[in-house]
């Protein structure tokens, strides 16, 4: 668990934007983690605030951990679709950093609104990594309890999510749990292609006027199933958050420090009474759009090679060995967690039960139906026609 | 017992000053419903006397208005939410349809979202296209939401009520041809013994021929039964006020004696509510009917121009016309 105090300074203290690039050119991005492992003190925003972190070797070898188990937990999930018990899964393959570093950089009281993918924030919400499987399976429809982890479920219409947070947050403000160190914020995680959507963009206009305590954290992984960024933007996207009223930051969203630096400091914002903030985490989905998809046929090897030198994981392995925080030891006893807590999900996910059908009809209505209490008897009488015979 | 008489319109707003002052939770949303109370001053007064955080004036944004309703409710409000025109309401369309209506269902009971969704709804106003929609059906075809609709005032202010305080998302018709009739409300009553939200209701007996009616054509069958009772046929007419899910506990009992049915809506015929509820009586009364239950609608075409919306919309004669044909067979 990293709580290390990321030491950002306020915004506005020097102003030195960066030429800006295209959409997908080489992007201005707040690092401070390089590709190869190597620290940088501290980057500048831009609107010229200064992002730093400070962690103890404890915190940095606890982020390490994260990245590892999110990864080999996400790849059982992978390989259990693929063995045909789970109906489907959104791989977050080399998106760990960016979901790791926001994840933890949320207060015990800030509320999260994730996509489908956010399995590496789910688990920095303490939620058992089983929960989403269930979803995929088909066992059930997504069964945490939100407000007790402080974890909204997953959303699959895209981008619809970002205005639950949107209204969440104004809640927040109407409740009067902003403008102190210990108030409440907000993330809403969404994708490059959900900035195309309109409620994204209801949302952008919704947070802007009511001054929402929200992060809006797009993971920015370049393709929307086999649409690449090309076809939501001219702009960069964290430049669009100009347009609405409110700070954007492009963070390399492959460096869990810098994602943790930024998350924190808009967060932190957020919950001091000074609105809301666009982050743009620029990653790159390393696997599928999900297990159905066949990205080959859109685009080419050189291009996931590239960004395979970029890895989450490899850079903190090579800042940890370089700068003797963690040792051969450390790392093989996470890989030895990993393994253990994977086949661990494995086992719990073949015991799943099926529900049984009547269960269908719980829970259509808070206060019942009179209508489906007629239906459920009668499908109740139907099924039990049944007993006793071969079906 | 404190009886006023109250437009329909103003009964609602009563309804909802009531909701307002009973629990700090409850929030109206929606376009112009500040400074200006509403295109039809439905919440006349209310942010001047609760604030700007009670009666919230939103952006342009239909979809945003039920999208951030959502994440209020999940954090423990009960927004109301006012939509201006039925035929605005589609941009919320996904946000109703998707998020609204499945929350409690998919997080296995865990997340309630206690919404009501206002919707000023039918025609007969003279209105510019888009103004006049019976989106009904769309919404009781969705399982997750309920349906109500007024017809008087004294339902207005009290179901208004119910609808807020039930845990339920409801979408909530008012019939805005109807805002500015006038009837007796009770404003004193207390909520908890008032009729229930959920049933029908008979507001005329008869035994002849039962007729079935909800919001604004309530009265166009009420109408219909005082001229048809000036030729000696006497019918009942039931006010249906909950769409999803339906009570029709009154009109099966009423077609088992009368043999005869006929349903009114404003909304098309293909696939509206008439549909359902003439298969679930013809599957509840068989043995009773004397003939098939008649549907009297408007007709499969958008919501003409409304120099002709008389002849689409359902009126007394074409009520009168059904029910004779269903003597005819």
């Amino acid at each position: 668990m990293a709580k290390g105090d990321p030491g950002v300074t306020g915004r506005g203290r020097r102003a030195a934007p960066r030429s800006r690039k295209g959409a997908t050119g080489d992007p201005q991005l707040v690092q401070l983690l390089t590709a190869d492992g190597e620290r940088i003190e501290s980057a500048t925003g831009p609107d010229g605030t200064e992002y730093r972190v400070d962690f103890t070797d404890e915190e940095y070898r606890g982020l390490y951990r994260d990245l590892v188990l999110v990864r080999k937990l996400d790849a059982e999930a992978t390989a259990l679709q693929r063995q045909g018990e789970l109906g489907l899964w959104a791989s977050l393959l080399g998106q760990e950093a960016a979901q790791v570093g926001s994840g933890r950089a949320l207060r015990t009281q800030d509320m999260a609104f994730p996509t489908y993918r956010e399995h590496g924030v789910l688990y920095c919400r303490g939620i058992d990594p089983i929960m989403p499987l269930g979803l995929f399976r088909g066992v059930d429809q997504g069964g945490w309890d939100p407000n007790e982890f402080k974890f909204n479920m997953y959303t699959i219409v895209i981008g619809a999510q970002t205005l639950h947070a949107t209204g969440y947050a104004m809640g927040v403000h109407m409740d009067g749990r902003t403008g102190t160190e210990d108030g409440e914020a907000v993330i809403a995680y969404f994708g490059d292609g959900a900035t195309s959507q309109g409620d994204v963009n209801e949302a952008f206009v919704w947070a802007s006027v009511f001054n929402t305590p929200l992060v809006f954290f797009c993971q920015n992984n370049q393709y929307a199933i086999s649409e690449p960024l090309e076809r939501q933007t001219r702009v960069p996207l964290y430049q669009r958050a100009g347009g609405f009223g409110f700070p954007g930051v492009r963070v390399d969203g492959n460096d869990v420090l810098a994602s943790y630096a930024v998350t924190r400091h808009a967060l932190d914002n957020a919950r001091l009474g000074q609105g809301p903030s666009l982050i743009e985490a620029y990653t790159y989905r390393m696997g599928a759009h999900t297990t159905s998809d066949d990205p080959t046929r859109y685009r080419i090897a050189s291009e996931v090679e590239a960004w395979q030198a970029k890895d989450p994981i490899a850079r903190m392995k090579a800042f940890l060995t370089k700068q003797k925080i963690a040792d051969d030891a450390f790392f093989a006893e996470v890989d030895e967690q990993a393994r253990t807590e994977s086949v661990h999900l494995r086992e719990r996910v073949l015991a799943m039960p099926d529900p049984e059908p009547v269960t269908m009809f719980d829970n259509v209505y808070p206060t019942g139906s009179p209508e489906l209490d007629v239906q459920r008897a009668q499908f109740t009488k139907y099924m039990e026609s049944f007993e006793g015979s071969a079906h | 017992m404190a009886t006023e008489t109250l437009t329909l319109g103003k009964a609602l707003n009563t309804g909802l000053r009531r909701a307002l002052e009973n629990d700090p939770k409850v929030v109206i949303m929606g376009e112009d419903v500040g400074k200006l109370g509403g295109v039809f001053r439905i919440t006349d007064g209310l942010q001047k006397d609760f604030g700007d955080q009670r009666v919230i004036d939103t952006p342009l944004a239909e979809s945003g208005i039920i999208g951030t309703a959502v994440g209020l409710a999940i954090r423990g409000y009960r927004p109301v939410c006012e939509i201006q025109f039925d035929g605005f309401v589609y941009p919320a369309y996904d946000q109703i349809v998707s998020q609204v209506a499945k929350m409690h269902y998919r997080s296995q009971g865990k997340v309630r979202i206690p919404m009501v969704i206002r919707i000023p709804y039918g025609g007969g106003i003279g209105a510019v296209e888009h103004h006049s929609e019976s989106p009904e059906a769309y919404f009781a075809h969705t399982a997750g939401l309920k349906v109500v609709t007024c017809a008087n005032p004294q339902d207005a202010y009290v179901m208004i009520q119910q609808a807020i305080a039930s845990d339920d998302p409801i979408v909530f018709l008012e019939p805005k041809r109807r805002y500015w009739e006038k009837g007796p409300v009770d404003t004193e009553a207390p909520l908890a013994e008032a009729y229930p939200l959920h049933s029908a209701r008979v507001a005329r007996a008869g035994t002849d021929a039962t007729v079935l009616a909800y919001g604004p054509m309530v009265r166009t069958a009420l109408d219909a039964a005082t001229a048809a009772a000036e030729d000696g046929r006497e019918l009942e007419v039931v006010d249906l006020r909950t769409l999803s899910p339906l009570d029709l506990t009154a009109a099966y009992e009423s077609v088992k004696r009368t043999g005869r049915c006929v349903v009114v809506h404003e909304a098309p015929g293909n696939l509206g509510l008439g549909s359902e509820i003439a298969a679930r009586i013809t599957e509840e009364c068989f043995y009773s009917l004397e003939s098939p239950v008649l549907r009297v609608t408007g007709f499969d075409t958008p919501y003409p121009a409304s120099r002709v919306e008389e002849e689409y919309l359902p009126d007394l004669d074409r009520v009168l016309d059904a029910v004779d044909r269903t003597f005819g067979w």
